[in-house]
């Protein structure tokens, strides 16, 4: 990573132009930011304008090297490389010239306009990057060509930009983005720029070659965990087992005499052995004699939890939306199905177990850390240091998995807390137990459903009231507005079906003491099961085929429709299947991608269900890496695979009981069924990738072994006792 | 408890003198004494396969192998392993079909890769399942690792 040097002198007068703002990097070179046209503009407008930020989206040196300033982070996404084509489809430059970096905490400069801050997270990287990266891409193209018809003494519209030079047509001159960089800071930033049309794209579209994995098949690529400081020791901790309890006390004398184990350091509700490597450290723990106040919650059970919730999904919730008459409807309706859905906790399980290395010194703070929210990293550590936040430098580095977990912050502050009785820099790792066992779950839900059909029996009443925790109201409180927030309800909200009367009710219910975050395909992930589940109850009680009877409620929604019928056509819906199998499908709107799912599930006898084969047909908008679209569905729908197969947190005595991959399973290669996916190519808007084929594959899983056995399962994961004859 | 003595270690060809006990995890070895963190650290019980090493060829889980118990074995880990013509085939296949997403399980999938190509060269869709079971993947890279196994081994039988 190289130092940004910044000239004020120069970059003064151009940052008050808004906007876009060119500077001389370090050594000479273009370096152009583009911010995003928001409130965020005016706040920075308030700082004084000696403070302007040297950092932007691209440096251009003199060698003509282009390092492209990544926002967002790279957990496996693949943002290190479509977040690069964006700016390279503009700037006209060769993908694989580009080097990328991590953006720094910059909240005004890199925040992400979907969520309001620097955050990777909801499937929103393209979705709020897409032009503003192009836009970068082309003002910075447009200075060069400027700065190289100033020096050629010709029309800017007598050159080109092509391969990182501009080319001046009349006289076939060309000089190199390097020789220009200097000269392009001093141009003036132009107000508007045009943007190529999607027909126009040469980068854009095509399955360009990743950037970040060449020395991730060498073991040379540093992710948090492999952070390496001078003097820096190495701790484990042990959190207090039950939720909202604490630490008693600790006899530390067995562990302190352990070879290079140096030191234990107590916490609140955690103890934490110090030591020079990893395994001192976790024999420490393991010889330390540790005493809990297990707290309030000592006698919780998961069956407490799920019973209050039932209870409370009894009273009217919150109401979302109510189009027609629900009640008048349900009474005038030839048939009525009514249904209760549950979803289980469940954890992130990153390959990366949580990690997070601290420097805690007077008059600064350094941190090494794997986080999907580098502001809130350096803002928890100014926090708990009592340091100013420009105090606190982050070193973000690859993730291994993000999955929503790192979205959080727990484990940054406990690293700190610890950090700040440890003389010198010290890396914080959890035992994959303890990643486990104290993560923020995906919330449990409880829903009750209530459908009317009529004498066709299509549906004409539809009734959902979802109960569970809402993590927006922890997690962006300003966001959970009127008893509600949008991620709690999202996929059950906006469903793409023509229902005349339908009612959507939200029952907040926080689960006491258990912790709940995002996971991958957040809101969806529970509310497409229920839905998709659901309107598959109801083409069963209808007598009617699931995929004829969601095609005649997709009249309306074009592009639902389109990937339903492709998804149903390429797994070949229809054609018979040996006995205990089946097909389910399910079909989504949301973020902002168009998805539909046909699992094919052969249930076994003895009740296993094996997942055969996956078809996906996906309507995404404009696809920026074909290839990445494949890799994240194929990616979803493993990591929904193990959720509706095998997957459940659970507790007793308020701790939770899954520990390890052996009782918190990981669908393994020998489980994989084949998947088809195919690309419906489309000029809307790009929409979100990562998360979309988790929530759609548990449905339609569950639909498949409701055709291969006639048991309709409202829980996942599957059981196998439920599906044996 | 382990005896406190100093190991003398075979890592890639390299020998290292370290300073710890015996029941220490040969993971932990290489990660925080030699300060080879290519080899990664995800269950610590033998359960997913990231901190898969060669030991005399065989594929082992670092994480659950005393250091004591290496003796005069010689371990390749996966910053050496491209140094093999398998090894390194199998990172240009990685990377030629866009194998690796987060990547973190990776060294240990490509070193249970290339211990499976080392003994079975013509690998069945059974073998590749039967060898690479004990490899997670989170990212949900199987379907493109099977492809870059079975890409290997054609290459490497018109060899």
């Amino acid at each position: 990573m190289s130092i940004r040097v910044r000239d004020d002198t120069q970059s003064a007068n151009l940052s008050r132009r808004g906007f876009l703002r060119a500077s001389v990097a370090a050594g000479g070179g273009l370096l152009i930011a583009f911010s995003l046209p928001s409130r965020l503009v005016d706040a920075r407008e308030t700082i004084e304008a000696e403070s302007f930020s040297p950092d932007g989206f691209i440096r251009i040196d003199p060698y003509g090297r282009v390092t492209v300033i990544v926002p967002q982070v790279e957990m496996g996404q693949g943002t290190f490389t479509s977040c690069p084509m964006l700016i390279a489809e503009e700037l006209e430059v060769a993908l694989s010239e580009i080097q990328t970096e991590q953006a720094p905490p910059d909240g005004a400069l890199y925040s992400n306009s979907l969520i309001g801050s620097q955050v990777t997270g909801g499937s929103t990287s393209i979705r709020a990057f897409y032009e503003p990266l192009r836009k970068a891409g082309a003002t910075a193209r447009e200075m060069l060509i400027a700065a190289a018809a100033t020096t050629w003494s010709v029309e800017p519209s007598s050159c080109r930009a092509e391969s990182g030079n501009v080319i001046h047509e009349p006289s076939g001159r060309k000089l190199g983005y390097g020789a220009l960089a200097e000269k392009a800071a001093m141009v003036p930033v132009p107000e508007e720029v045009a943007l190529k049309e999607p027909s126009a794209f040469k980068l854009i579209g095509t399955p360009a070659k990743r950037l970040d994995t060449p020395d991730k098949v060498n073991g040379k690529t540093i992710y948090g965990i492999d952070a390496k400081v001078p003097g820096m020791k190495i701790a484990t901790l042990a959190i207090c087992p039950v939720f909202g309890g604490k630490l008693k006390g600790v006899d530390a004398s067995k562990a302190l005499q352990i070879k290079n184990v140096l030191q234990v350091v107590q916490t609140a509700d955690t103890v934490a052995v110090v030591a020079t490597n990893m395994g001192a450290a976790k024999k420490g723990l393991a010889a330390l004699e540790i005493e809990w106040d297990a707290g309030p919650n000592a006698k919780l059970t998961t069956s407490d939890i799920v019973a209050d919730m039932a209870k409370a999904s009894e009273a009217d919730g919150v109401l979302v939306r109510h189009e027609g008459d629900v009640p008048k409807a349900l009474e005038d309706a030839s048939q009525t199905l009514e249904a209760i859905y549950e979803v289980p906790f469940l954890a992130h399980t990153t390959m990366e177990p949580l990690n997070c290395t601290v420097h805690v010194r007077e008059e600064g703070c350094d941190i090494w850390v794997g986080t999907q929210v580098i502001g809130r990293a350096q803002a928890v550590a100014a926090e708990l240091t009592g340091l100013p936040p420009e105090k606190v430098v982050v070193h973000n580095h690859m993730l291994g998995g993000g999955f929503g977990r790192r979205l959080e912050v727990d484990f940054i502050a406990k690293a700190v807390e610890i950090a700040k009785q440890v003389d010198g820099p010290v890396k914080l790792i959890w035992s994959r137990e303890e990643d486990i066992q104290h993560d923020l779950y995906r919330p449990s839900f409880y829903d009750r459903l209530h459908a009317g059909l009529d004498s066709d029996g299509m549906p004409v009443a539809w009734s959902h009231r979802i109960c569970g925790s809402s993590v927006i109201a922890r997690w962006a409180s300003p966001a959970f507005k009127d008893g509600y927030d949008f991620d709690t309800v999202d996929g059950a909200l906006e469903m793409p079906y023509a229902i005349p009367n339908v009612r959507l009710q939200y029952v907040r219910h926080e689960p006491p003491g258990i912790p709940t975050g995002f996971w991958r395909s957040v809101g969806p992930s529970h509310n497409i099961f229920v839905v998709e589940s659901f309107i598959d109850e109801c083409a069963a009680a209808a007598n009617k085929d699931p995929l004829e009877y969601r095609r005649a409620l997709l009249a309306k929604a074009p592009r639902a429709l389109a990937v339903l019928e492709l998804a149903a056509e390429k797994a070949g819906w229809g054609e018979k299947l040996p006995e205990r199998s089946g097909r389910g499908i399910a079909v989504q709107n949301v973020f902002a991608s168009f998805m539909a799912q046909v699992a094919e599930v052969e249930v076994s006898k003895s009740g296993e269900a094996n997942v055969k084969r996956v078809t996906c047909a996906v309507d995404c908008g404009v696809v920026i890496n074909p290839n990445t679209i494949e890799a994240q569905v194929q990616s979803a729908i493993v990591y929904g695979l193990s959720a509706a197969l095998f997957d459940e947190i659970t507790l007793k005595d308020g701790r939770v009981e899954q520990s390890n991959f052996h009782d918190y399973r990981a669908l393994h290669m020998n489980e994989m069924p084949s998947i088809d996916i195919h690309i419906v190519k489309s000029d809307e808007a790009p929409g979100g990738m990562g998360e979309p084929g988790t929530s759609a594959l548990v449905p339609a899983v569950f639909n498949a072994v409701y055709a291969a056995t006639g048991v309709r399962l409202r829980r996942p994961p599957l059981k196998a006792d439920h599906l044996k004859v | 408890m382990g005896e406190a003595m100093t190991f003398k270690i075979k890592v890639n060809d390299v020998e290292h003198e370290v300073d710890v006990d015996s029941d220490i995890p040969l993971l932990w070895v290489l990660r925080d004494v030699l300060g080879m963190t290519g080899t990664k650290f995800g269950c610590g019980r033998a359960l997913c396969g990231a901190c898969t090493v060669h030991v005399n060829g065989m594929p082992m889980r670092s994480c659950v192998m005393p250091v004591g118990d290496l003796g005069e074995s010689s371990v390749t880990t996966i910053e050496a392993i491209g140094d093999t013509p398998i090894g390194e085939e199998l990172q240009k296949a990685w990377l030629d079909l866009e194998v690796v997403q987060c990547g973190y399980c990776q060294s240990g999938q490509i070193m249970s890769a290339a211990a499976l190509l080392a003994s079975t060269p013509e690998p069945t869709d059974h073998d590749i399942d039967t060898a690479m079971a004990g490899n997670i993947c989170r990212c949900g890279t199987y379907v493109r690792i099977r492809e870059a196994i079975k890409q290997v081994a054609q290459t490497s039988q018109g060899d």
